[in-house]
């Protein structure tokens, strides 16, 4: 393959990503601006700059893998990641922005006034968010050696590298900016070959997607057909409704996707622009699948040791050898980094926000005394948040994108799910019984992860509940916040009264707002 | 101020006006102050602006929920449907692919709108109480 095209594409991203944000350079200037960008932006800059990152190498490769590689089922993803939307702005868009916290961390300190459980709540959005850079770095290494053929480790590094000069320079303003361009052009990047691939495709006379035998008994192959089994997975029909569980509770208590919602000005946006943000993903969405699709068609066998994630840039070329084929290729390896960067950069910022204010800061400042230091504590943090899983995804075991980005939702789904709809909704709720509730969940989910990641029990019962935990990991959270909260109603914060009123009243009503 | 007989009377009826003005008007202190004080009335006001929210929030998950819950159990309990081409697509493609995200945008409008109505009566309802809206005069 011609690799110019695409070595092009990936320099020109990474280089506008970083003209853009060095233009908000200049306007980032206080603590305030790097976390929240002044809490300055429209909802429809906003709602672009959610998708932008939101959509990540999970979305823009590993939907057209699972399509391709498990069959219909795997459409329920895409579906989740809208879906996810829905439940956040019904159940807490408005709510978490009339908090007025920056942070997860922050949120659980002004409902439940609680310094242990603030700190239980950084350790997660590291987790969390470390977890979900994993696959950013994974997918940079297969898009880059898919259109290059470079070595795995140069993808991840350059998105490392980018991301870190982008969040070290700008912070959020920058960040915001950059985010919005991101969407477009990854909607366009996902969108364009497909117009050209569906009307090649018609041309040859609609060839019908071709399933190689694979072994299996006749129903268990039928590709096309859902909740047939296909690829081998146990018990099918449980696992896409777990899986569809955590998508859907799990968006919620993504660190980088809340974040977001305090860069709106009040509650009411907060709404719109979710419903914006829904609008979006469904448009992007409709994209993806195809690629798994005429996958099927063109490309019936991948070859030894490539993985099924890389389908949607080998795809071009398969269909249309020449040029043509090549500039696609190159559009979407584009868009593909442009993914990576993207969500790598808004996990960055929360992880790097989270380690800085919780950990780095108290340390700085216990040595100094000062409070000028913190946007410098905010630049080590965000060398570490990104250096840390950078490392981490040159030794793991590759999971499927899409899969690993599935486990991160389990976890989040799993302990922030409960902390939010409970401390939104419910005045019941205690400090014991929010810290106790994120200690099982956090400990359930994270267990399963980790024997699925090292590869331990595939297949039966055992694996299928373990590689997709969230439908027993998230009832059992919900229970032990609820029944501890039931058996501690002294430790409900003496606030809760005040928090609620915050939490649910519109902005332009004058009352009492103030904590405690 | 004594004047003629017959105007009399009429001046006494608007003696008791003010009074069914007040009655119309609600409590004599905001509400806004019942709510910032936590008193019982203000607690009252506060759980029916969330019991309407969160009804709100919980009967469009459920619908969400309901709706996509059936697509498998449809393809699942009617084989039948997983076979249907419409356009050379099949049916469960069509649906899970395409016409599935109108749908969720269209729930969550639903829901925006209902969200911002709710709100907007709790605001009419508490600022009625507000000293410096009050009407001074008027039937």
């Amino acid at each position: 393959m011609n690799a110019s095209f695409g070595v092009v594409a990936v320099t020109l991203v990474c280089v506008v990503t970083l003209g853009v944000g060095a233009l908000g350079l200049r306007l980032s200037r206080t603590t305030s601006d790097f976390y929240v960008a002044s809490r300055a932006v429209s909802p429809r800059w906003n709602a672009s700059a959610i998708g932008g990152e939101y959509l990540s190498a999970a979305s823009f490769l590993g939907v057209a893998g699972l399509v391709y590689s498990l069959g219909a089922d795997m459409l329920w993803f895409p579906v989740g990641y809208t879906m996810g939307y829905l439940v956040l702005l019904v159940l807490v868009a408005a709510p978490l922005r009339r908090s007025g916290a920056y942070t997860l961390p922050d949120f659980a300190e002004t409902r439940l006034e609680s310094m242990p459980v603030r700190r239980l709540c950084s350790l997660l959005v590291v987790s969390i968010g470390w977890l979900y850079l994993l696959p950013q770095f994974q997918g940079a290494g297969i898009a880059l050696s898919a259109v290059t053929g470079a070595p795995s480790w140069v993808g991840g590094l350059i998105v490392a590298v980018v991301v870190i000069a982008n969040v070290v320079a700008g912070g959020m303003r920058s960040i915001t900016l950059v985010q919005a361009m991101q969407y477009w052009l990854k909607l366009t990047a996902i969108s364009i070959p497909v117009f050209v691939l569906l009307w090649l495709w018609l041309r040859h006379g609609a060839p019908q997607p071709n399933v190689p035998a694979t072994g299996l008994p006749q129903e268990r192959h039928d590709w096309s057909r859902p909740l047939s089994g296909f690829g081998g997975r146990d018990h099918p029909v449980y696992a896409m409704y777990s899986t569809l569980l955590a998508l859907c509770f799990g968006t919620m208590g993504l660190p980088h996707v809340v974040v977001r919602f305090y860069t709106n000005p009040d509650g009411r946006a907060a709404r719109q622009t979710t419903l914006v943000v829904v609008g979006l993903l469904g448009l992007f969405y409709v994209f993806t699948p195809v690629y798994g699709v005429l996958g099927r068609v063109y490309l019936p066998s991948l070859p030894q040791g490539v993985s099924a994630d890389s389908v949607v840039l080998m795809l071009p070329t398969a269909i249309s050898p020449g040029v043509l084929g090549e500039l696609l290729s190159a559009l979407l390896a584009g868009g593909a980094f442009a993914a990576f960067l993207s969500t790598a950069s808004g996990l960055t910022i929360s992880v790097a926000g989270v380690l800085n204010q919780d950990l780095l800061h108290p340390w700085i400042s216990a040595r100094t005394g000062g409070d000028s230091v913190a946007v410098q504590g905010f630049r080590v943090a965000a060398v570490g948040a990104v250096l840390v899983p950078y490392a981490v995804s040159q030794l793991s075991v590759s999971v499927g994108l899409a899969d690993s980005v599935g486990l991160a939702f389990a976890v989040a789904a799993s302990t922030f799910c409960p902390l939010l709809v409970l401390g939104v909704w419910w005045r019941g709720l205690s400090t014991a019984g929010a810290a106790t509730g994120l200690v099982t969940g956090g400990l359930l989910a994270m267990s399963a992860v980790l024997v699925t990641v090292a590869g331990g029990v595939r297949g039966g019962w055992v694996g299928a509940l373990l590689a997709q935990p969230a439908a027993w990991t998230v009832p059992i959270a919900f229970l032990v916040t609820v029944m501890v909260s039931l058996a501690t109603p002294s430790r409900i914060p003496k606030g809760t009264a005040r928090t609620m009123v915050r939490l649910h009243t519109p902005e332009d009503l004058a009352l009492n707002r103030s904590p405690g | 101020m004594s004047g003629a007989g017959p105007p009399e009377p009429a001046r006494r009826v608007r003696v008791t006006s003010p009074r069914r003005g007040a009655a119309r008007r609600g409590p004599a202190r905001p509400v806004t102050t019942e709510i910032d004080e936590q008193t019982g009335l203000g607690e009252v006001y506060m759980a029916a602006l969330m019991r309407a929210q969160l009804r709100l929030s919980v009967s469009v998950l459920v619908a969400a929920a309901v709706l996509l819950a059936t697509l498998p159990v449809l393809f699942l309990v009617i084989p039948a449907t997983r076979e249907v081409r419409i356009w050379l697509v099949p049916l469960p493609w069509l649906l899970l692919g395409v016409l599935v995200y109108p749908a969720v945008a269209l729930a969550a409008r639903y829901y925006v709108r209902h969200a911002e109505a709710i709100e907007r009566d709790f605001t009419d309802l508490v600022d009625v109480g507000e000293p410096d809206e009050r009407p001074v005069s008027g039937p």
